[in-house]
């Protein structure tokens, strides 16, 4: 809180509250209206999370913007919410993207228009609400209340496919949450009853309790992130999801995953992350390496995009799992970099989907010719896909790469194959669409960006390569909460 | 000698003013005719609200025994009874229309819900297994007659018999057992068979079998696996009134008759219930949630679905907890609150000469009308045991009392057929959301019944985000309730 304002609260609640108001325009009559009010609503939402970039103070690891009530006295749960190194950038990566998401379907979604904004704006607050829960129950709330928007984005606004999609979306991550919630209540009593997510980190346990809380957060996380062989799902939700969910999906919500990580399992659970490192170190490699090659086969892009998401952010969980500073920070700013690539990325094939209603490589060709300012905007987030320096992409994966020959020069070696690889499927895809012959009538016909779109895709280059150019106001607001991280991870949390 | 009836009767008030209301509105409503069935059901609304009033007016704090220690007056019983009268209540506003279009909106209905709710009323407050036996029977009788209240209908005349049948049958095993407990103790008061069994004079054997026989008895009033086959066919094959009859306010009734059975008069054979408990939760929750999938009548689902939420209750008393008692109390109530919505729906969306209880009914519900297919939503959520729903919280509960049990194992068994259940509640959300409407006929709702399920829908959202105030009255009346009997 600042000055008695509770600036956490207001950026949870205030999308919703809009997300409901425009709800309330009611049918596609008043479509115009609702997608004014979900503007507003997201603009503000964004607006309301700056204090917490401004107010945030850079010398402590102590939570900030803290929040506590009491909200259900019977089992101890609170309404606590607070900030820190970690989470405050996820906050504002998730209310910047909202009105991204909100202008981008602004023509495209012309059926239910209201329930689709509304979908987004919840959303977006209870995925702060995820970044920002300090109580394990609350958190548990926010993180499967998340779950029922998305299942109707996909479900009703997706592709062909998209029944399917939705319900595997949604069981998938069902699975991982129940088995959490097990683990949060053992933890409850085992902690003298207490939720609070600071208590648990506090909380002794035992080497084969703890393997066992890891593994039911892992099931948690793992699904979410998405880690290999628990990511079947995503390129199933990401085709058939409408270009706004596949967005949130990959900037947001599989960083929520990894987030999870960062907040339950490797602080309540050290040891046994330390025992079982090397378990996720391998599969963070295979997701790099062996994903890298089947995105290298897809010849639909958005499935190529989503094998490229689990890759890179096989990045983010092996720079966890090496346990040092250089692997923390690289794979927090690789969490970030990558939520812009990804999202702007989508928001490329959505810009050729929505006029050519086509995913598939082949049907693209020389569209560079009939949209030459979309192949600039398209070339600059395919560069930093690959990890072009100069670009934000390029920060995260040399700083988790640095990290990773410190901990064993193999692993670095792997896991830097993906800069091949990495620039090898995305240029490949960008040559086969955007160079060559015009590939047929349709391609001729293409119009270039319209002023919205160029709008969205300004703000999002400038973002990437600001941070890829200067990242130090992102490294310098995680430094100190890093630190203390691993110092925490370090000790050990077995009962003498 | 006055004064001593007077404190004798003081408790039970409510139950004399039900009985006497029944009466006159048996004889009232052979002079009014069809056209002015209406004033039946007003009189059978005040009667509700005039029992709550009593039972409120009447309430004392502390635990009363009356009639030579038959019945009991506590907190855990005037809660419960209150939130019967709110079901079934809602059950009768909800039902008015559907039962009007069926011409099923008669007196009989009106009075045999009320006997049923005395029925439910007595088996809350019993404390004697004479007592329970009365209650248990007489809210049997009534919903008997219930189900086959539509005379020229097959379905529902064989779902009477087989509930008759396969109700007679768990009558006499339960009565059986009590034989059995009698002749081991030598007493039929709850307290007295509790003190008996601790003193450990008791033949244990005796004991055991007679116990193995008062549980199947109540599993086969809950519908717990693997006495479970009549639940099916009952909801399915009654109108859908009868269904959401049987489906809500019972419910509560059976969760005050499982824990004065078991936990204020056979506490000392915990070891031995808990585990033949175990074997009904697990199974009901297996059986429960995995052939529900495959059902394709809604009304069909839902039964398997109340099988498997028995399970879950039942999980509840396993732990042997306050926390767990009062854990189970909570999902028989949230339970209640969403069994009504969901059957509510089912008939909001029935019209006359056409049954809404096909999954594919629900087809395209957001387009035809998005408010209600947003409240289903909630509704089945809620089943699922999704926050922010209150459904969620019900699972959490039973959940932690297991945990603290030591039944982690259990706990993993539980949540894992929650995920097979959420399955199948995701589809109604699938079919309302995803798919196009098979027909377009306007849904015609009376203002009151869409205002209740609104109130219900939100309700349910409501109590999700502020759950604290109904756990604590849940785990304080039990605490009051089931405590003092030790």
């Amino acid at each position: 809180m600042i000055f008695g304002f509770p600036v956490i609260s207001v950026a949870i609640w205030l999308p919703i509250i809009f997300g409901i108001l425009v709800l309330a325009t009611g049918d596609d009559k008043n479509a115009p209206l609702a997608r004014m009010i979900a503007l507003v609503g997201s603009v503000l939402g964004f607006l309301v999370t700056i204090p917490l970039y401004t107010g945030f103070m850079l010398d402590t690891a102590e939570m900030q913007f803290v929040e506590r009530h009491q909200w259900i006295p019977r089992f101890n749960i609170e309404y606590f919410l607070g900030v820190d190194g970690i989470s405050v950038l996820f906050i504002l990566l998730t209310a910047f993207f909202t009105p991204l998401v909100v202008v981008a379907g602004w023509k495209v979604i012309e059926k239910r228009v209201a329930q689709y904004m509304a979908s987004f704006l919840i959303m977006s607050g209870i995925m702060i609400g995820v970044f920002a829960a300090l109580d394990a129950i609350l958190f548990y709330v926010f993180w499967e209340a998340m779950l029922i928007p998305m299942f109707l984005i996909i479900g009703v606004w997706g592709g062909a496919n998209r029944v399917y999609a939705a319900v595997k979306f949604f069981l998938y991550t069902l699975l991982g949450s129940l088995l959490m919630l097990v683990a949060l209540i053992y933890l409850y009593n085992q902690s003298g009853g207490s939720f609070s997510i600071l208590d648990f980190h506090q909380t002794l346990i035992p080497m084969s309790a703890q393997i066992l809380i890891f593994i039911a957060f892992f099931f948690a996380f793992a699904v979410k992130v998405p880690m290999f062989p628990v990511h079947t799902w995503l390129p199933d939700a990401h085709v058939e999801a409408p270009t706004g969910g596949s967005v949130v999906l990959a900037a947001i919500m599989l960083k929520v995953g990894a987030y999870g990580f960062l907040r339950f399992s490797m602080p309540i659970a050290p040891d046994a992350s330390h025992e079982l490192a090397g378990v996720m170190i391998a599969l963070s490699l295979i997701a790099v390496v062996y994903i890298g090659l089947v995105a290298l086969t897809q010849t639909d892009m958005k499935k190529l995009v989503a094998y490229s998401s689990i890759s890179h952010m096989g990045f983010v969980t092996l720079g966890f799992f090496i346990f040092n500073a250089y692997g923390m920070e690289g794979a927090l700013l690789q969490m970030i970099s990558h939520g812009f690539v990804s999202g702007a990325l989508f928001l490329c094939i959505g810009v050729l989907y929505d006029r050519m209603h086509s995913r598939n490589i082949a049907d693209y060709g020389g569209v560079v010719n009939t949209m030459p300012v979309f192949a600039a905007f398209f070339m600059l987030f395919a560069m930093a896909n690959s990890g072009l320096p100069g670009t934000s992409g390029f920060v995260g994966e040399f700083i988790v790469i640095l990290g990773a020959v410190k901990a064993n020069f193999w692993y670095a070696f792997a896991a830097a194959s993906t800069l091949i690889f990495g620039a090898a499927y995305t240029l490949w895809m960008y040559k086969r669409v955007i160079f060559g012959a015009v590939a047929n009538s349709h391609v001729a016909e293409l119009t270039d960006l319209t002023w919205r779109e160029i709008a969205i895709f300004t703000v999002l280059a400038i973002t990437v390569l600001g941070m890829g150019l200067y990242p130090l106001p992102f490294s310098e607001i995680m430094h100190t909460s890093v630190n203390e991280f691993l110092v925490h991870v370090a000790r050990s949390k077995l009962p003498m | 000698m006055g004064s001593d009836l007077m404190t004798n009767l003081m408790p039970v008030s409510a139950e004399i003013f039900l009985l006497v209301m029944v009466c006159a509105i048996l004889v009232a409503d052979q002079l009014i005719k069809q056209s002015g069935r209406l004033f039946t059901y007003m009189l059978v609304q005040l009667t509700l609200l005039g029992c709550s009033l009593i039972t409120v007016g009447t309430h004392e704090p502390g635990v009363a025994y009356v009639f030579n220690g038959m019945v009991v007056d506590d907190l855990m019983s005037d809660i419960l009874k209150l939130l019967t009268y709110l079901s079934v209540s809602m059950m009768l506003v909800y039902t008015r229309q559907y039962l009007t279009d069926r011409g099923l909106f008669t007196g009989e209905f009106m009075a045999l819900t009320l006997f049923a709710t005395m029925g439910m009323m007595v088996m809350i407050s019993a404390n004697h297994f004479l007592t329970l036996y009365l209650g248990l029977e007489l809210l049997s009788l009534a919903l008997y007659a219930i189900v086959a209240l539509q005379r020229d209908s097959a379905v529902a005349t064989e779902a009477a018999m087989k509930y008759f049948i396969l109700g007679a049958l768990a009558s006499g095993l339960l009565l059986y057992g009590m034989s059995m407990l009698y002749g081991a103790t030598g007493s039929l008061h709850l307290q007295a068979v509790s003190q008996a069994i601790a003193s450990g004079a008791a033949d244990q054997n005796l004991l055991v079998f007679g116990l193995v026989f008062v549980v199947a008895g109540l599993a086969f009033k809950l519908g717990a696996v693997p006495f479970h086959m009549w639940v099916p066919d009952v909801y399915h094959g009654a109108p859908t009134a009868m269904t959401m009859l049987i489906g809500s306010a019972p419910k509560l009734a059976a969760f005050a008759f499982v824990s004065r059975i078991l936990v204020e008069g056979l506490q000392p054979l915990m070891q031995h219930w808990s585990g033949m408990l175990i074997i009904l939760a697990i199974g009901s929750m297996a059986l429960g949630n995995i052939t529900a999938i495959a059902q394709t009548n809604i009304k069909r689902m839902f039964a398997y679905s109340t099988i498997a939420h028995m399970g879950f209750l039942l999980l509840g008393f396993i732990s042997g907890s306050i926390e767990g008692y009062g854990s189970s109390m909570f999902y028989a109530v949230v339970y209640v609150l969403m069994s009504l919505g969901a059957f509510g729906m089912i008939m909001l969306l029935s019209r006359e000469g056409f049954e809404s209880d096909k999954l594919d009914d629900f087809k395209g519900l957001n387009q035809r009308s998005p408010w209600l297919a947003f409240m289903m939503l909630l509704l089945m959520f809620s089943m699922a045991g999704v926050p922010p729903t209150v459904g969620f919280y019900a699972k959490f509960m039973v959940l932690n009392a297991v945990v603290q049990a030591g039944y982690i194992w259990l706990a993993v068994a539980a949540v894992m057929f929650s995920l097979i259940g959420a399955f199948y509640y995701l589809r109604i959300v699938k079919l309302m959301y995803f798919d196009a409407p098979e027909t377009h006929a306007p849904i015609v709702v009376g203002s009151d019944t869409s205002l209740l399920m609104t109130v219900n829908g939100l309700g349910v959202l409501a109590l999700g985000l502020l759950p604290g105030t109904l756990m604590s009255v849940c785990s304080v009346a039990v605490q009051q309730s089931l405590l003092i009997g030790h």
